[in-house]
Parts: C-alpha cells; sequence; structure tokens
C-alpha cells in the first residue's frame, strides 16, 4: 500500500517502468526463453519419487509365465481377424468368455464431418468387447482397466493375445481388490470415446453408441496397450492426452519402477534414457525429449488411446511395444510380467491417483520438471504485455496529465467506436475461420476439383488469408481518421486481451500457451502503425498462429530424427490441420476452435494496428 | 437526458433477454462465482415445489431465501426473468436519480464555498465543472447495467438482483430526504440479507444533514431524531418477521436464512474469503473465527462515519463495498452493486486494479474447471485466484478512500501544501 500511495516512490516506479521499458521487455523475453531452455538442465528438475503410500512399500512377486501362449493367442486372433474382415466379435466374446470373464458388446456408429484421409475412414460403425474380471475379495465399486486397440492390417494383434492371456492367469489370482475391465476397442480412438461415454452416461460428442450392458465400479487407472511384434527391444510410455491433459506423475513413476525392475529398456518420445545428465550431449537430448513433449501437449491431440480417459479423471497411459532391431531384446513374458506387477500394485490403491503431480515436463523419465519451475518461464513472457500495457496507459492519460497521474476514469468516448469495430469484425472473421471450412466443403468440392478433406483444409487457409484483408474493411466501416488516440487504446485493450487469453491457456495446457506466447509476444509487443509497412507485415505473417504450427510441424520431425522436405512439410502442415478440426469434431478437442475464434482475432487485432490509417 | 438512459436500458434489457434464450443461461446459472447457496434459483424453485407439497420450503436444507421472497415468486414464478430484469432496471435508475441529486448537492456545496471564498487559489482544477458532471448519473446506470457481474448475475436470475434493487431504491430514499422509506426499504434489505444494516449509519447521517440537526451526543434533538429513525427501522422489521411468521406458520426461517448467514454451514466455494479458512479450520476454533470473520462487516462502520462524517453517500458506498467483500456469501452481482458508484468519484490506480480484476475474473471459470473437471488442480488453486480478487477489490476501496480523502484535504490546504520549512509537502496514506 505504501508504494501505490506514496507518489514520489510510484512516479519513480513508473517513470522507470515506462522509461526502460523496451530493454526490461527484451530482457524479459530473453530470459523467458532461457529460463525454458534451462529447464532440461539437471540442477533445475527434481528426481522423480513415489508419492503415493499404498503403490509405494508393498512388493510383488510376478509369476506370469504365459508369455509364449500370448503369442499364440495372438496369432489366431490375427487368422480370425483377416478372415472377418474387421473385428472378430464372436471369436473375441467367445474367447473371453473362456477365461472365466462376464463378456458385453457395444456397438457404436459416427460419420465423421468430412473423409479423414491419414485413416481413410468416413462412415464408421464399429463395436467394442469388454469383459469384466469381477473382484473376488471385494465390492464392486472400484476398477482397474487394460485396453487394446484392435487396428487395421496386423498391427497389434500381440496387443489383443496379451490382453487376453493376461485376463486368464488374472482369474486364476485371488487377490483383486478391483474389478478389472478388459477392452479391445475397434477404430481406435473413435470406439474408445464410444465406450467412455457409454461407460459414464454422457455424449459430449453426438456419437451415436449402443448403451453398456454391464458395468463395473469407478475406474481408477487404465493401461492402452500396443504391441505389434513378438519380441520388443523397448518399452514406450505415452503421456500426452487431450487438450494437454496429463496423468498423474505416479502411473509414470509405476511404470519407470518396474522398468527397471525387469530390465526392460524403456523410452520417452522414442528416446532412450542416458545418464550423463552434465555433458553437453546428454544435456541436448534431454532438452529434445522435453521439446518434444511440449510439442505433442500443445497440439491437444489425444497421443494414445489413453488420452481420452484423462478427462474423466482416470488416469491412464499408452504403453507401446517397439522393435527397432536392437541386440537387446525382451521377451513376452517378461511384457506380461511387468503389467502383472503393475496392476497388483494398482490394486493396491485406496483413494484415486492424486498425491503426485499432474503439472509436468519430462526431459527424461527419471527427471522431471513441476509447475513451479516452467510457470516462471511463461509468466516473463506476460509479464511483457503487461509491461507494455502499463506504458501505454501512461501515454494515453499523459496529455491531461495531473500531478502524479491522478487519472479520471472516464476516457475519450470518441475512441470507442474504433476499436470495437475492429474487435467485432475481427471476431466475425474468427468464426468464419471456425464454421466456414466444415460447411462449406460440398460447394468447394462441387466447384473445384479437390477431395472433400482438401476443401476443409483450403477453405480454412483461404479464410484465413481472406482476414489479412481486415484492416482496409475496417476502415471502410470507421468514418474519419484514426487518431493516435485511438490505435493505442485499440492496443492497450489488444495486448490486455492477448495477456488474459494467453494466461488461461497456459494454465490449461502450458505447452500450448508458451508456444503461442513465443510467436505472439513479440508481435505484441512491438508493433505500431508507424513501422515499415511491407517488412513489418512480413515478420508478423511468419509470427501468426498458422506459420507457428507449420514452425511446429517441422520442429517436431526435426527433433524426431526425421527431416522432412519442405514439401513434406507443407503436405503435413495440411494434414495437421484437417486433424485439428476432425479432433475437434469427434473427442471435443479445443485447440482449433481457440485459435479459430480467439487467439486469430487476437493477432488481427494487431494486424490491424499496423495498418492503421 | 432521458433519451440515452431509455436508450441504455434497451440495449440492457436486449443483452439479458438475449442471454436468457441462449444455452449459457444453464452454464450462468450453475457458476459458483455468480450464485450462492443463498441466492441460487434452483434453490428457489426447490423451496417452491416443496411449498406447494405443503411442507415447509426450509425443509430439507436447501432453500435459505426469506419466506417474502418466495411468496412473491409464488405469484411471479412464470415471470422471473422478466422480474430479474425489472430489478436490474430499477437499481439503475435509482442510482441515476440518486446521482443526480448527490451531483445536485456537491455543486450547490461547490457554488457557496466559492461564493464565500473558501477553497485556496490553487485548487480551482479540483472544482468540477457542470459539464463534466453532466454524463455521471448516465454512467453510474450505464456502469450497472452493462457490468458483466451483473449482466452474469440476472441471466443466473439469483436473487441478488432483488437485495440489489431494495439496497438502491434505500439509498434514492434516503438521498430524497424521504425519512419512513428509507427506514422500511432499510428494513427490508436487512430482512433480506441482514448485513445492509450497517447503512444506517449513513442514512442517520444524511438525514440529519439534511434537516439541520447537529450529530452532537448532548443535543436532544440529535436523540430525538435517532430514535424516530429507529423506531421506524424496528416497526417496519418487525411487520416482516412477522408477516413471515404468519405466512408460514412457524420461525423455521429464522435458523434458516439468519443463522444460514451468520454460523456459515455451507463451504461451497465462492468469490468469498469464508470457504476455504472454514473448510480447513479445526472444528474447535470454529465459532472464534467465525466471529471474527464476521465482525469484519460491522467493525469499520464507526471509523469510517467518523471520518466521514460530512460526507454519508461516500460513507454509504464504503459500506456496500465493505459488505461485498467481507460477507460470508458474496457473489459478483454484489460487487457489481457498488462498482455502479465508481464514475462518481475519482480513482487512482485504475489500470492495476482494473486489470487484476479482469485477470482474475477470466481465471476463476479456468480453475474450477482445473480443479473440479479435470481434477487436476486443487482447492489452493482456486483459493489463490479468490484471495487476489478481493485483495484488489481493497485496493480499489482502500483508493477509493483515499483519494476522496485526499481531494476534500486539497481543497481545504490548497494544491501545493508547504512543509514548515517551505519544501512541497506529500501525502502519504499510512
Amino acid at each position: 500500500m505504501g508504494l501505490l500511495s506514496d507518489p514520489t516512490r510510484r512516479r519513480a516506479l513508473i517513470s522507470l517502468l515506462t522509461r526502460l521499458n523496451t530493454p526490461i521487455c527484451a530482457v524479459c523475453y530473453m530470459a523467458g526463453v532461457a529460463w525454458f531452455m534451462g529447464l532440461a538442465f539437471e540442477p533445475f528438475t527434481l528426481r522423480m519419487h513415489m508419492s503415493e503410500n499404498a503403490m509405494g512399500s508393498t512388493m510383488v512377486e510376478e509369476r506370469f509365465q504365459a508369455g509364449e501362449r500370448a503369442l499364440v493367442t495372438a496369432k489366431e486372433f490375427g487368422v480370425q481377424k483377416n478372415k472377418a474382415g474387421g473385428m472378430p466379435v464372436d471369436w473375441l466374446v467367445k474367447a473371453m468368455q473362456d477365461r472365466g470373464l462376464e463378456v458385453f458388446t457395444q456397438s457404436f456408429s459416427r460419420t465423421l464431418p468430412f473423409p479423414d484421409e491419414n485413416k481413410e475412414r468416413f462412415m464408421v460403425k464399429g463395436t467394442n468387447v469388454y469383459g469384466i474380471l469381477r473382484a473376488p475379495r471385494a465390492p464392486r465399486t472400484e476398477a482397474l482397466m487394460l485396453t487394446a486397440p484392435c487396428s487395421q492390417g496386423n498391427d497389434n494383434n500381440q496387443a489383443v493375445g496379451m490382453l487376453l492371456v493376461l485376463a486368464q492367469y488374472f482369474r486364476s489370482q485371488v487377490y483383486w481388490a478391483k474389478d478389472i475391465i478388459f477392452l479391445v476397442n475397434e477404430h481406435d480412438l473413435i470406439g474408445m470415446q464410444a465406450w467412455l461415454e457409454g461407460y459414464h452416461h454422457t455424449n459430449i460428442t453426438g456419437m451415436e453408441w449402443s448403451p453398456l450392458q454391464g458395468r463395473a465400479g469407478a475406474i481408477q487407472a487404465a493401461l492402452s496397450l500396443e504391441l505389434s511384434s513378438d519380441v520388443v527391444t523397448s518399452l514406450d510410455i505415452v503421456l500426452e492426452g487431450l487438450n494437454g491433459q496429463l496423468p498423474n506423475l505416479d502411473l509414470v513413476n509405476l511404470f519407470y519402477a518396474f522398468c527397471q525392475k525387469f530390465d526392460v529398456l524403456c523410452t520417452f518420445q522414442g528416446k532412450l534414457q542416458r545418464n550423463d545428465w552434465d555433458s553437453p550431449s546428454g544435456y541436448s537430448h534431454a532438452v529434445q525429449t522435453m521439446m518434444l513433449m511440449v510439442l505433442k501437449q500443445a497440439s491437444g491431440h489425444s497421443w494414445g488411446d489413453h488420452g481420452l480417459f484423462l478427462r474423466y479423471q482416470v488416469e491412464a497411459v499408452t504403453i507401446k511395444g517397439i522393435n527397432s532391431y536392437r541386440q537387446y531384446k525382451t521377451t513376452t513374458t517378461t511384457v506380461g510380467r511387468l503389467l502383472e506387477g503393475m496392476y497388483r500394485k494398482l490394486n493396491n490403491l485406496l483413494e484415486r491417483l492424486h498425491q503426485s503431480f499432474f503439472f509436468y515436463l519430462l526431459p527424461s523419465l527419471s527427471h522431471f520438471v513441476s509447475i513451479s519451475y516452467y510457470m516462471p518461464a511463461f509468466g516473463l513472457l506476460a509479464a511483457i504485455l503487461l509491461l507494455r500495457a502499463l506504458n501505454l496507459w501512461v501515454e494515453l492519460s499523459a496529455p491531461p496529465a495531473t500531478e502524479d497521474g491522478v487519472a479520471n476514469v472516464e476516457q475519450s468516448s470518441s475512441g470507442v467506436l474504433s476499436v470495437v469495430t475492429p474487435l467485432v469484425i475481427s471476431h466475425l472473421t474468427g468464426v468464419a475461420l471456425y464454421t466456414l471450412p466444415v460447411h462449406f466443403q460440398e460447394m468447394a468440392v462441387e466447384h473445384f476439383p479437390v477431395s472433400e478433406t482438401e476443401a476443409v483444409v483450403l477453405t480454412a487457409i483461404a479464410v484465413y488469408t481472406a482476414g489479412l484483408a481486415l484492416p482496409h474493411n475496417t476502415h471502410r466501416f470507421v468514418s474519419g481518421e484514426g487518431t493516435e488516440q485511438g490505435w493505442r487504446v485499440l492496443k492497450l485493450v489488444a495486448v490486455l486481451y492477448l495477456a488474459v487469453l494467453l494466461g488461461c491457456t497456459a494454465l490449461l495446457n502450458f505447452s500450448l500457451g508458451f508456444i503461442l506466447a513465443l510467436t505472439l509476444v513479440p508481435v505484441a509487443a512491438g508493433v505500431t502503425p508507424h513501422m515499415p509497412k511491407f517488412p513489418t507485415a512480413c515478420v508478423m505473417v511468419v509470427l501468426s498462429p498458422a506459420c507457428t504450427l507449420l514452425f511446429s510441424v517441422f520442429a517436431f520431425h526435426e527433433l524426431q530424427e526425421t527431416p522432412l522436405s519442405f514439401q513434406d512439410t507443407w503436405l503435413l502442415f495440411l494434414s495437421v490441420i484437417s486433424q485439428g478440426i476432425l479432433d475437434h469434431a469427434l473427442y471435443g478437442a479445443l485447440v482449433f476452435p481457440l485459435l479459430a475464434m480467439l487467439v486469430y482475432p487476437c493477432w488481427l487485432l494487431f494486424w490491424n494496428i499496423l495498418f492503421w490509417k | 437526458m432521458a433519451a440515452p438512459l431509455t436508450l441504455l436500458l434497451i440495449v440492457a434489457v436486449t443483452i439479458r433477454a438475449a442471454l436468457f434464450r441462449s444455452t449459457f443461461a444453464y452454464w450462468i446459472a450453475e457458476r459458483v462465482e455468480v450464485v450462492s447457496p443463498l441466492t441460487a434459483w434452483k434453490r428457489v424453485v426447490e423451496g417452491l415445489a416443496l411449498l406447494d407439497l405443503g411442507v415447509s420450503p426450509y425443509a430439507g436444507d436447501v432453500f435459505h431465501e426469506t419466506p417474502l421472497i418466495i411468496y412473491l415468486f409464488h405469484f411471479l414464478v412464470d415471470y422471473a426473468e422478466i422480474t430479474f430484469i425489472l430489478a436490474d432496471i430499477i437499481v439503475a435508475v435509482a442510482f441515476y436519480y440518486v446521482v443526480k441529486d448527490y451531483n445536485k448537492q456537491v455543486f450547490r456545496k461547490q457554488k457557496f464555498a466559492l461564493e464565500a471564498d473558501r477553497y485556496p487559489a490553487d485548487c480551482h482544477e479540483l472544482v468540477r465543472t457542470p459539464k463534466e458532471m453532466y454524463y455521471i448519473p448516465l454512467k453510474a446506470a450505464l456502469f450497472y447495467l452493462l457490468n458483466p457481474f451483473s449482466v452474469l448475475s440476472c441471466v443466473a436470475k439469483s436473487t441478488c438482483c432483488l437485495n440489489n434493487a431494495v439496497v438502491s431504491l434505500f439509498i434514492l430514499a434516503t438521498v430524497k430526504g424521504n425519512m419512513l422509506l428509507s427506514a422500511i426499504f432499510l428494513a427490508l434489505a436487512t430482512y433480506q440479507s441482514l448485513y445492509p444494516l450497517t447503512l444506517c449509519v449513513g442514512a442517520l447521517l444524511y438525514l440529519m444533514q439534511r434537516q439541520f440537526i447537529p450529530v452532537n451526543a448532548y443535543r436532544l434533538s440529535f436523540w430525538w431524531f435517532v430514535a424516530q429513525y429507529a423506531f421506524m427501522y424496528l416497526g417496519s422489521l418487525l411487520v416482516m418477521v412477522a408477516l413471515s411468521f404468519f405466512l408460514l406458520g412457524s420461525w423455521d426461517f429464522l435458523p434458516s436464512v439468519y443463522g444460514f448467514i451468520l454460523s456459515v454451514p455451507d463451504l461451497t466455494p465462492n468469490v468469498g474469503l469464508f470457504w476455504y479458512f472454514f473448510a480447513e479450520m479445526f472444528e474447535h476454533f470454529r465459532l472464534f473465527f467465525l466471529c471474527v470473520f464476521q465482525i469484519n462487516v460491522f467493525v469499520y462502520t464507526v471509523p469510517l462515519a467518523i471520518k466521514l462524517k460530512e460526507h454519508p453517500v461516500f460513507l454509504i458506498f464504503m459500506q456496500l463495498a465493505i459488505i461485498s467483500i467481507f460477507k460470508s456469501y458474496p457473489t459478483v452481482g454484489d460487487i457489481a452493486l457498488y462498482m455502479a458508484f465508481l464514475p462518481v468519484w475519482i480513482l487512482r490506480n485504475v489500470f492495476l486494479v482494473s486489470c487484476v480484476l479482469l485477470m482474475c475474473s477470466a481465471l476463476f471459470p479456468v480453475l474450477w474447471h482445473l480443479w473440479i473437471n479435470a481434477g487436476s488442480a486443487n482447492a489452493n488453486f482456486y483459493f489463490a485466484i479468490t484471495l487476489v480478487f478481493n485483495i484488489a477489490q481493497m485496493l480499489l476501496v482502500s483508493d477509493y478512500f483515499y483519494a476522496f480523502l485526499r481531494r476534500e484535504h486539497h481543497l481545504v490546504h490548497g494544491l501545493y501544501p508547504k512543509k514548515k520549512d517551505g519544501s512541497e509537502a506529500t501525502l502519504v496514506l499510512k
């Protein structure tokens, strides 16, 4: 209070902040980026530790032996799958019944808004088969879950085989205190979504599905299994779920602990763990791993079947077997033992996993960065916006300069129209970007030689580009000259808008918020109408949300060590756009509406300031 | 001047009507920031259902509004939306006339002071011109009607809107100098939500000032006036309570409404400070801290009344703000009420306060989602933002207070006061 009410100190602080505004902003930006890059540096990370008592103290003796049988079952499943030309429902029902489960099926159907060219599907019809192993020792109030997607071709047969054999093995054990649900879902995420909606009696995506006949208790944890070869060299764990949600860190700890117990190589983001943290190459490895996680999280895509569980407060991860022709091999029996161990420990849970972190970044599986370490990186970027806003405010209230900045609440009402018009128009453009692509695909297909998917993506790009002509349209609406005062007010509004928007985004999905802040904050901080138009416009386009997406796609493949040519990057960029729109329509991912209806209009406001007349 | 007000009313009604028809209405009515256990429309509906079944509406511990409200909606339930829009219009129009009247007085006082040459020579720039005061009443109405907080509150059909209407009518009656109506509306406001009781000091000071009765404990006329007002106030309060008793046929409502307000048994999160503390606290400290928390609303009355003896309208504003910060179940509707007064006086840290309030308002639903829906954050996240929100409100209020006092100080001592040694002095709030 003293600082705020003492005019001398207040004036000194404000004059310091306004005089040194640009250098402070530059320093903040660099410090933000440096902080982020430093997150992967060992002293700033925390060592993984199990926080959940119920899973930490118990020893488990794994007795699973039936690895060979899993492979045989997988082969049989493969034969049946080829015969049925899809999911062999009857065979699966019988197989599960033979293993002593209560078996139920759920059929679902869904018409996509436009054909999905990656997975070649449009009208999807399928069946989920699931069996429940009832807990012999407890009331049926809680459940664990194991799922294996039934994929196209011969993919993932081994996972289904493993699931069936594990079911049989678990049936013979007596210590289960929670029901275990074994689910084989068709059409990967779509089937998973149908099942989850059926299980939780919600319908948030407008899909058609038949209600579930059998239910178990509240699901405490779920693993999704993906195995496509008889031997695996390493196991990969996938965490990033829908809208960038992450499972509780204890589940990751559990997986990592068992990998170490069985000497199984485990990878994260497809990268092996290294121990040389202090060497430069070790550091760069950690940074790459972390950046991959950031990029995947920012996409808001569910990177495995587990991703859809998270919004129902079910902790879930996907475990993927990888066969990369290394010397070191792990047999199916070991994988089965690992899973047995994990389920035995999860069985001990007394309450839902909540002890450990939900907000984290992983530079490796043995270390993590918690929210209190990574948020300052974003905070430094967001501080730039607030400093800029303060600067603008001081500039705006300077002319009627009464002593120590006594500012009247009233503002010039003449500027209202010149602020509201761009706001409304840019948001209407955003709504157009959100609605037009899907609604106008038919018309586009009629008139142009393109497929539906291409039509959607190209319409989106067309609307996006058309929005760039906005300033000229705005000025037609606003009569008279834009004033010096006018653009400052608009910029103040836009900067605060961006700060609130990015702040909320960063809390919901740190990675997305940070990546957007990296590109949008320099634009927001720097742009004025007095800059040379053409070069600034080029820079702004390069830093616009769409180009951010393009760079992210490029960077993702660079980091994965599968570099792409420019041509391929462009094609991938187009498919990522269609994927984003599909994710929104099918599973309710929010990245597309966020970018289209909030971030893009906000960026347009700055574009508008550049072309202020 | 009537035309802009009418236009404003039409715009405000259109916004509210449109939102009532949209899909947001359901979502808004569920927000804990907008409705409290006292004011939620869902609970009123429950109470009505119980009443129709011939059960006491307070059975079941869901309904906590007053009996008069439930009998009001017994007849008006089909016109609920119109009732709430009407309540908002009443607030806006009442504030419009309150501020107009208040401005007239300020202007008159200023004129006398100028004629008597009482202002120091250098502070003529602080004197308010009729031109800048002309739009202030309209701005006050605009601040209430287009404030997102009051819009949300109205669309959620929070009964807070009705309380606001009663309080605004009380202020109008006071400013117009109608003692009886002032006492009746104050009694009604107290009956509705208990805390407006503290507003009586402001009303008394104002009415006495108007009738040139000196505020002096040794004068009989002072005590006679206080007794008159107290009689009218207590009489109408008694009538209301008795009416409630005869309508319901039981005293159920006393513990269910006032007991509920005072002992804070429902710890549903809201924008206030109570829920988190009382959820965390050991049970045997509860009574003590309950007293400590509740006393906050009342304890500032006397010092403020002494300091603002000459400015009762500002005192009423301060009291409204303090009530909305420290009451046990605050909602954003309460904040909207005192925010309507913001254009009347000046503020210094507009930027800081509005940034913080804006940021907090956006973060409330986000952190709520992370805590309740996603299950990844926890109560501390939400409470942190509640705390920041309330600190911003306190900053707003204390800043207003300081700016007001400082203006008055300058009007007496000149704009550039000198220290004893002749150097320029600065004023610091300590």
